[in-house]
């Protein structure tokens, strides 16, 4: 049973050589722009790798960093195939490999579509590894005299800053814990001390926030203690109060970022994905030529695109007959 | 007299158009980029527009883009004219335009260097004009609710935070403006009056800073309040205290921003000035090369190529002469005209 049969004249042999030389040249640009595009979201990730609980999303990019390899040696290896198929003599050193070549390039296409799957379904894990990090980074945000954790405060902070949110959910993440440092604390003083007896773990928990939560873009100089009173502050309605702090979590908004770049990376390798298919479809076309040959001679019944047999009265026949003088002999069938 | 003489067999004329035009298709290439770094220059002063009371600093990107550009058409010319060069047939269709090419290449090359000497020398005219700018800034921070003056909050808060500064000087410029807005302030509160009383011009004042003055790096969640008052926050001391805030002046950190950025663009200019320079010596060398070879009918053989045919002031003077003369001939129109209509 054949499938997908052409027919193949020695000019349009040539230009599918041709063609797929260019192509497969294309697709090592490609291959490259792949591997840098995993090596750019591997960055990223490890940037805010403080904020993250486990590196199960790392798997995205491993991916993309070890298929942009391969496809660059794949690709190679066909655009120097296909410029050795025009010659006689040179081709067949290639007849080994080629074999061996359709399975790498068919393995390549399937990991490039389960990398787009990827990630879509690891979303829900990311935010999970998010939420835990993130709760951690706030719990740990007063111990700056803490050897491991002296830079928590730090990341946090400008996390907050550059990213433009608060807390884990929204602000009131900040209520719910002790953020001020014990060290910073008057422990005469009737305030800490009324505030450390309000909670059964004796921790100094207020309704304020760091200045990282807080939002340029407000009319207002920020609000940041006593939140909840709209007595404290003059003509302040804590309940209607939209700028003054951000209103976005960080959760939500680290998800939303790596989603976004997950997401930009996808046409890029879904274009690969059809250059990588298309060459491998001529590279199929492109090896027949040669197998054409060694048919006649040995009748065995292959699968492939092309039945010789079938064609008759082309000028493919006498194309064959002068090959396979011109061929070095022993056909390896 | 005449200028660096130099000998040029058949061979050596050939190396040196060769050379030439790959020459200035290199330094086509560097004139793109002149304009690029002049395009990125103008695009970082104009985002920091607002905090910047004049635009003289301006005059540096806009020369780099036009000496980027001019170089372009100058150095296309020049791989045309060499590749024209070796053709004896060809070579003479270029001969009356040579001298004003080279006029307007050498004006060109010079206004390069004035662009990367500039680059250097607006440091005083920028760090000025940001300090008025930024003085305005501080002052108009309350004024969200002013058209045209709204953004000015969310303008100095960004800065602050990306430049990691606060104030003109040091943080003690917000002491001196009252940067809250009086739509915010309790006026029946007592120590809201008290304050008002303090200074004649009836101001708010207070010593704290906005938000944006905080500084990431400090152990303790930030003091922005009653900052020079010890006793107001527990184990504090105003004096030693070097982390809560950002130390640097917005001024000192956007003039060393922008003087890095020039710099660093005016030794890549630099390096195009030579480049430029170059090859208009080099095709100096190969016109007059040429020159000598015009009409003979043995185009191999060697001829004497110079830089210039008589002495640089004599060359200079041969140059401004003709611009001297047309204002001279207009200054005697003119006095021909009122002596003749002085005489009846």
């Amino acid at each position: 049973m054949v499938l997908l049969k052409i027919k193949f004249t020695q000019q349009r042999r040539v230009h599918l050589a041709q063609g797929l030389w260019l192509l497969s040249w294309t697709a090592v640009i490609w291959g490259a722009i792949i591997f840098c595009l995993g090596v750019y979201l591997k960055m990223e990730l490890l940037r805010r790798d403080e904020v993250m609980d486990n590196t199960e999303i790392h798997v995205v990019p491993n991916i993309l960093m070890i298929v942009g390899l391969a496809s660059i040696g794949t690709n190679w290896v066909a655009s120097c195939v296909c410029q050795d198929s025009l010659d006689a003599t040179r081709f067949p050193r290639w007849k080994v490999l080629l074999l061996g070549w359709f399975a790498v390039a068919a393995v390549l296409c399937c990991l490039l579509i389960s990398v787009v799957a990827l990630s879509f379904i690891l979303q829900g894990r990311l935010e999970e590894s998010l939420k835990v990090g993130l709760r951690n980074g706030i719990r740990f945000y007063k111990d700056t005299d803490v050897p491991g954790r002296c830079y928590q405060k730090e990341t946090i902070d400008r996390l907050q800053i550059e990213f433009r949110c608060c807390g884990n959910n929204n602000f009131k993440d900040w209520f719910e814990v002790q953020w001020v440092s014990s060290r910073y604390l008057n422990f005469t003083s009737k305030d800490v001390k009324d505030r450390i007896r309000s909670n059964v773990d004796g921790r100094y928990l207020l309704d304020g926030v760091p200045f990282s939560c807080c939002n340029p873009s407000s009319p207002r100089p920020c609000l940041r203690y006593t939140l909840m009173d709209n007595n404290a502050h003059f003509n302040y309605e804590h309940q209607s109060e939209e700028l003054n702090l951000y209103s976005r979590g960080c959760r939500q908004a680290l998800t939303d970022y790596y989603m976004e770049l997950m997401n930009s990376t996808g046409p890029g390798v879904l274009s690969v994905i059809l250059i990588q298919m298309s060459v491998l479809l001529g590279m199929r076309y492109c090896r027949l030529r040669w197998k054409e040959s060694w048919l006649w001679r040995t009748q065995r019944a292959r699968f492939w695109l092309v039945d010789p047999i079938a064609t008759e009265g082309s000028s493919e026949d006498a194309d064959l007959e002068k090959a396979e003088k011109e061929a070095s002999p022993t056909p390896a069938s | 007299m005449v200028v660096m003489k130099m000998k040029f067999p058949f061979q050596k004329r050939v190396k040196l158009a060769q050379g030439l035009w790959f020459l200035s298709w290199c330094a086509t290439v560097a004139g793109a980029i002149t304009f690029t770094l002049g395009c990125i220059l103008k695009t970082e002063l104009r985002r920091r527009a607002e905090v910047m009371d004049n635009s003289d600093v301006h005059v540096v990107p806009n020369t780099l883009m036009i000496v980027g550009l001019a170089s372009l058409g100058i150095n296309i010319f020049a791989s045309k004219i060499c590749q024209d060069a070796l053709d004896a047939e060809r070579f003479p269709r270029w001969k009356n335009m040579l001298k004003p090419y080279f006029a307007v290449s050498c004006f060109f090359t010079v206004l390069m260097l004035l662009a990367v000497i500039m680059s250097c020398a607006m440091k005083g005219s920028l760090e000025s004009s940001l300090k008025v700018g930024l003085k305005n800034g501080i002052r108009f921070y309350k004024d969200t609710d002013t058209p045209g003056r709204c953004f000015q909050k969310q303008n100095i808060d960004r800065l602050q935070m990306e430049f990691q500064c606060c104030g003109n000087n040091d943080f003690r410029d917000w002491f001196e403006v009252q940067w809250i807005s009086n739509r915010y302030l309790d006026f029946s509160s007592k120590e809201v009056k008290d304050r008002i009383k303090s200074n004649v011009d009836g101001r708010y004042l207070l010593d704290g800073v906005p938000f944006s003055c905080c500084n990431p790096s400090s152990p303790r969640p930030c003091i922005q309040y009653q900052l020079t008052n010890n006793s107001a926050h527990f184990n504090y001391e105003y004096q030693t205290e070097e982390l809560n805030l950002y130390l640097r002046g917005c001024r000192e950190a956007l003039v060393s921003y922008f003087m890095g950025l020039m710099n660093t663009i005016g030794a890549g200019v630099l390096s195009v000035f030579l480049l430029q320079g170059s090859v208009l010596v080099s095709l100096r060398f190969l016109q007059t090369a040429m020159e000598a070879v015009a009409g003979n009918e043995n185009t191999e053989i060697e001829t004497e190529g110079y830089l210039l045919e008589k002495s640089v002031k004599d060359t200079v003077m041969e140059f401004i002469e003709p611009v001297m003369q047309f204002f001279l001939f207009k200054n005697q129109v003119g006095e021909g005209s009122s002596e003749a209509q002085a005489d009846p």
